[in-house]
């Protein structure tokens, strides 16, 4: 365990050093994705100009939805820090027949490439997400306990592995398909139905819709979860206060498993493709 | 101009041939562009329906858009962007310029502005025969949303104003891709720029939507051409003294940056000195 910690750990000082030494570039990279930010927070403030709330009877008003938009915030820097870089890199790696080295070395070669690259610039949107955060939690006047805080973080890293799992098993479909483009845009166009309240999925469309990335593919389980913890203070009074937490627990481990699986089957099926 | 035509025949039948190669992989990504809205047009059903059971009228509206409306209002903006959005444009003619591959089309008797022109409408038009089908059926299927077609007149509003949605779009980005002869690195401004019109020419709501001074001073931007201004006249959301002089104001900004792409480049190759073997 210790020397995937150390190994780890290399890596990302390698990244650091790299990312410090075009130091003007990750000042850019880290200023685009807070605009990005700073522009979506920008929008929802207008959206709350003419509406109460988003959905009847949701509680998602302004400044919950603010903790639900932080939190999704919080896991998608994570997410791009980690694993962004890593997962273009390895459809790369098996376009190239890049993966045969990945593969000679002593170490478990999911591993190896879901962690060579720390992304550091994206973490600058996790600061905008904690200050995003703490200040929905002062408009609100509201304290989380500490279990709350427990379960919150538990609860954004299976949001995390979850949306790990995702990225992981679409890049590895690389080694069956030969390219991995439109797969990759894939996982943008799924996790964007993510980003709102699972709530707004009703009638006729929405429901099945909500059913098909609550089950099939767990994508509404990553930020809904963490955010209902703490937005809506974790009182057990409809059942699925606590249903959907366990089921959230459940469809992490369920996603990592399917990941694995998925990653051996394309790794078994992996020709190379150097000359 | 007999020759000269006949040259930008084949160069527009070689880039409709060359787009065609991956019609396919062209499909898949016409079809995934709906994806976004439909999460967009959840997003604002809550929204409609927080107002409703707030105790608002039975058809709550905001800035004069019902909900039909801002439904109809997505499915417009995703054709109006078809048509103006000019993706790789303006880093493909910086990238040009920095890495000396320009002098390709400074060396052949050909004029760079007109050639990448051609190319785009080739490529558009690829586009729509590819993406046709699949949007015809999108929109006969919301059909309800927009209510019916509107009259002669809007409707030649709108398709002029979608036209000069087209060119303003290929003009203002190959203005701002040959400022890479001053700028060596042009990526920064690009990204402020597809940042700004991200948000201002209402590909993410409708401008009428933005508070007191700021629509207006956006409104004056060539921004809104973009996106927003088609899909309003075609909902008949401006007035018929606005849209008079909004056409107007559109053609003016047109002529603005093709004047401006030309004096770019006029003075940009001037300055030019080539890189690289």
């Amino acid at each position: 365990m210790s020397l995937y910690l150390r190994v780890f750990l290399t890596f990302a000082r390698n990244s650091l050093v790299r990312d410090m030494t075009f130091r003007v570039n990750f000042l850019i990279d880290t200023f685009s994705s807070v605009a990005w930010v700073f522009m979506n927070i920008a929008f929802y403030t207008l959206v709350f100009q003419y509406t109460p709330s988003i959905g009847a009877n949701t509680g998602w008003e302004k400044y919950p939805f603010f903790l639900f938009l932080a939190t999704g915030l919080l896991i998608n820097s994570l997410v791009q820090a980690f694993f962004m870089t890593n997962a273009d890199e390895f459809s790369e790696l098996v376009r190239t027949g890049g993966l045969d080295f990945a593969l000679l070395k002593p170490i478990d070669t999911q591993f190896l490439i879901s962690f060579t690259r720390v992304d550091w610039s994206a973490l600058g949107n996790l600061v905008i997400g904690l200050a995003l955060m703490l200040y929905a939690l002062v408009q609100l006047h509201y304290a989380p306990g500490p279990l709350q805080i427990v379960l919150f973080l538990f609860y954004l890293a299976c949001g995390v592995l979850i949306y790990y799992s995702l990225m992981i098993a679409l890049a590895a479909t690389t080694v069956w398909l030969g390219r991995n483009q439109t797969l990759l845009d894939f996982w943008f166009y799924i996790t964007n139905f993510s980003r709102y309240p699972m709530e707004i999925y009703v009638g006729r469309w929405g429901t099945p819709l909500r059913h098909f990335f609550t089950f099939l593919i767990p994508v509404l389980v990553v930020v809904n979860v963490p955010a209902r913890i703490l937005a809506r203070p974790f009182v057990l009074q409809a059942q699925s206060d606590w249903l959907l937490p366990v089921f959230g627990a459940i469809a992490t481990i369920g996603s990592l498993a399917a990941s694995r699986w998925v990653f051996q089957r394309a790794l078994a099926s992996y020709r190379s493709a150097s000359s | 101009m007999f020759p000269r035509l006949a040259t930008s025949w084949v160069i527009f039948r070689i880039s409709l041939e060359e787009r065609l190669v991956y019609r396919g992989d062209f499909a898949l990504g016409a079809v995934m562009r709906f994806l976004p809205i439909v999460t967009q047009i959840f997003l604002w059903a809550a929204v409609f329906a927080a107002l409703k059971a707030q105790g608002a009228p039975q058809r709550p509206e905001i800035v004069g858009y019902t909900y039909d409306n801002i439904i109809a209002y997505y499915l417009l903006v995703m054709i109006t962007r078809m048509f103006s959005s000019m993706p790789g444009l303006a880093s493909g003619i910086a990238r040009d310029i920095r890495d000396g591959t320009i002098k390709k089309y400074l060396v052949q008797p050909i004029d760079m502005v007109g050639f990448l022109l051609l190319y785009r409408v080739a490529h558009k038009l690829v586009y729509y025969a590819v993406a046709g089908a699949p949007f015809a059926l999108l929109y006969y299927l919301c059909r309800d949303y927009f209510g019916g077609w509107p009259d002669a007149a809007t409707m030649t509003a709108f398709i002029a104003s979608l036209f000069m949605s087209f060119l303003l779009g290929f003009f203002l980005e190959a203005t701002l891709g040959m400022t890479g002869f001053w700028l060596l690195e042009v990526n920064s401004l690009l990204f402020v720029y597809m940042l700004l019109s991200f948000f201002f020419s209402g590909h993410m709501f409708p401008i009428d939507m933005l508070p007191g001074a700021w629509g207006t001073v956006v409104k004056l931007s060539p921004l809104p051409y973009l996106a927003y201004f088609p899909a309003a006249v075609f909902l008949g959301k401006v007035s018929d003294q606005e849209l008079h002089w909004a056409l107007w104001l559109q053609l003016a900004w047109l002529l603005f940056f093709i004047a401006a792409s030309r004096a770019v480049f006029r003075f940009g190759t001037r300055r030019y000195s080539g890189y690289g073997g």
